[in-house]
């Protein structure tokens, strides 16, 4: 069975906060659900499936579903950190598929940027928990800048990948946030202007990292019955892949993402190949993130990420990838530190036309999202989806 | 050179102890699968390659060489978290001490060294051999 076109997104909404300290986390993700039901033209009654990851409150759906008065027939709690949103978007189009449910809601929020995240500077050590690893790394001082720091340093060392060539991912996006009013970094960078910025962990500058935000943002996913009856542009799931990549009993490479296994499997299901791509959201916590996602899913050969980013090519209008067109994490949005949501967000726009004229992709047939949650340097759940708008 | 940071205390469960146990001894032990003959890394009762729990401990010569690395230079006290291939060829993670902190290179090679925790527990860290 596949979900090759069994399942539509029909309501896209982000939230137009970057800072929320007067909110509860609970009425953000009623926020949430609200603005996406209603760019769907549709009602909280309407809502039978319901998704959402960890950065819920209490057990995830079961106490968001009494908050918000939802009656529910199938829910989710998938948790894979930042990718978990691409990875529910899969999930929704699976259950409704088989019958499980007809309207699924899926919301992300959170407020790290109030809570004050992006001034610590000191990783605890010790943390992890109960986690089976916990003793053997966060007594180190593990931290995400760190650990994404690492993979950069290998990439560069075993393929010639510059911090020049990462900036230029940094770059495109900034190109893209100009024209993005909500935007949290709305201006212009150079590639001087990253590789003048402090270094956070070798090899990465501030401006190689994403921004913190409160917010987030709402998906509907629904049969396509329900999807031609409503006004907006139909967005027609093709294909999801999903995957863990993780350590490997200590056989660590560090040079390639969860991608590698999660784009497969969405291309496969969704009959396309990454040249057929007009438009690619790609997750974008750090600049490196990026340069080994697109080798991943293999839109350049493994190693020629760093030539591929490299003169602008990820800037729309401009290049041969618009990637990331809303600003993306990095300057736009990076809403309860997860990009996952935002990421399905821009590309629904873009697939409906209604992107920032600037930005928008003449004639965009074929969309990819891409999720890359946890850590590059450790474990994370990778997830791909492949959208297209129907005619 | 890089400061020394607070040692930190370890959490122990069953299935570690026999591991902190070894390193009050100086020795720095890794898990053997008797059913594939590989080592893996982190310490568990099940090997992950071949899901057999019929599974030794070994002791590492605690030598190998950095797989890649990074500085820290923003935390308040910079230091260096890297991964390290041990000789016997898993990479584990750790921190990089008693060295300049700009002279650390990927494929340098490093050597185990254990520090006290204020709770008594020996923590191995590695450091240019």
């Amino acid at each position: 069975m596949s979900i090759r076109g069994k399942a539509y997104i029909a309501g896209a909404w982000e939230h137009p906060t970057r800072k929320a300290p007067d909110k509860s986390l609970a009425q953000l993700h009623a926020e949430m659900a609200k603005g996406a039901l209603d760019d769907a033209g549709l009602s909280f009654d309407d809502v039978d499936g319901y998704l959402c990851a960890g950065d819920a409150p209490g057990m995830g759906s079961i106490g968001m579903a009494e908050y918000m008065g939802l009656n529910l027939r199938y829910i989710d709690n998938t948790e894979t950190g930042g990718s978990s949103y691409v990875v529910h978007v899969g999930h929704a189009a699976a259950a409704i598929a088989a019958g499980k449910c007809d309207v699924a809601l899926i919301t992300l929020a959170g407020k790290p940027r109030s809570a004050g995240i992006a001034r610590n500077r000191n990783p605890a050590r010790g943390g992890g928990g109960e986690t089976p690893e916990a003793s053997f790394e966060g007594i180190y001082g593990p931290s995400t800048a760190n650990m994404y720091g690492m993979a950069a340093m290998r990439h560069m060392h075993e393929f010639g990948t510059t911090s020049e060539q990462l900036a230029w991912i940094k770059v495109a996006a900034s190109h893209h946030a100009q024209h993005n009013e909500h935007a949290l970094l709305p201006n212009v960078v150079t590639v001087e202007e990253v590789l003048e910025s402090p270094i956070i962990s070798d090899p990465l500058h501030r401006l190689d990292c994403c921004v913190i935000t409160d917010g987030g943002g709402g998906l509907v996913v629904v049969r396509p019955e329900i999807a031609k009856q409503l006004e907006r542009p139909p967005v027609k799931i093709l294909g999801h892949g999903e995957a863990p990549k993780h350590l490997n009993g200590g056989r660590v490479d560090l040079t390639y993402s969860g991608a590698v296994y999660s784009g497969p499997i969405a291309f496969e299901e969704a009959g396309v190949k990454p040249s057929d791509m007009d438009y690619a959201s790609i997750y974008d916590s750090f600049t490196i993130t990026v340069l080994e996602t697109l080798e991943d899913l293999g839109f350049c050969e493994k190693g020629q990420g760093g030539r591929f980013v490299a003169d602008g090519n990820l800037i729309s209008g401009q290049g041969s990838l618009p990637f990331n067109t809303d600003g993306g994490g990095l300057c736009n949005n990076h809403p309860a530190n997860r990009g996952g949501m935002t990421k399905v967000i821009e590309a629904v726009r873009q697939l409906r036309g209604q992107a920032h004229p600037a930005v928008q992709v003449p004639n965009c047939r074929l969309a990819l999202a891409h999720g890359t949650g946890g850590s590059l340097g450790t474990r994370m759940g990778s997830s791909t989806l492949i959208m297209e708008a129907e005619a | 050179m890089s400061e020394t940071p607070k040692v930190p205390t370890p959490r122990v469960n069953p299935e570690t102890k026999p591991f902190w146990d070894a390193t009050q001894e100086g020795k720095f032990l890794i898990k053997h699968c008797n059913a594939c003959s590989e080592h893996y890394w982190y310490p568990r009762t099940m090997c992950p390659l071949c899901h057999s729990t019929d599974t030794t401990w070994r002791q590492s010569s605690g030598r190998g060489k950095i797989y890649s690395y990074s500085v820290m230079r923003r935390a308040p006290v910079p230091y260096a978290m890297a991964f390290v291939t041990l000789e016997e060829g898993i990479t584990v993670m750790t921190n990089i001490v008693d060295c300049d902190l700009d002279s650390i290179a990927i494929d340098q090679p490093v050597r185990v060294i254990f520090r006290q925790s204020e709770d008594g527990a020996a923590v191995p860290y590695f450091t240019p051999a």
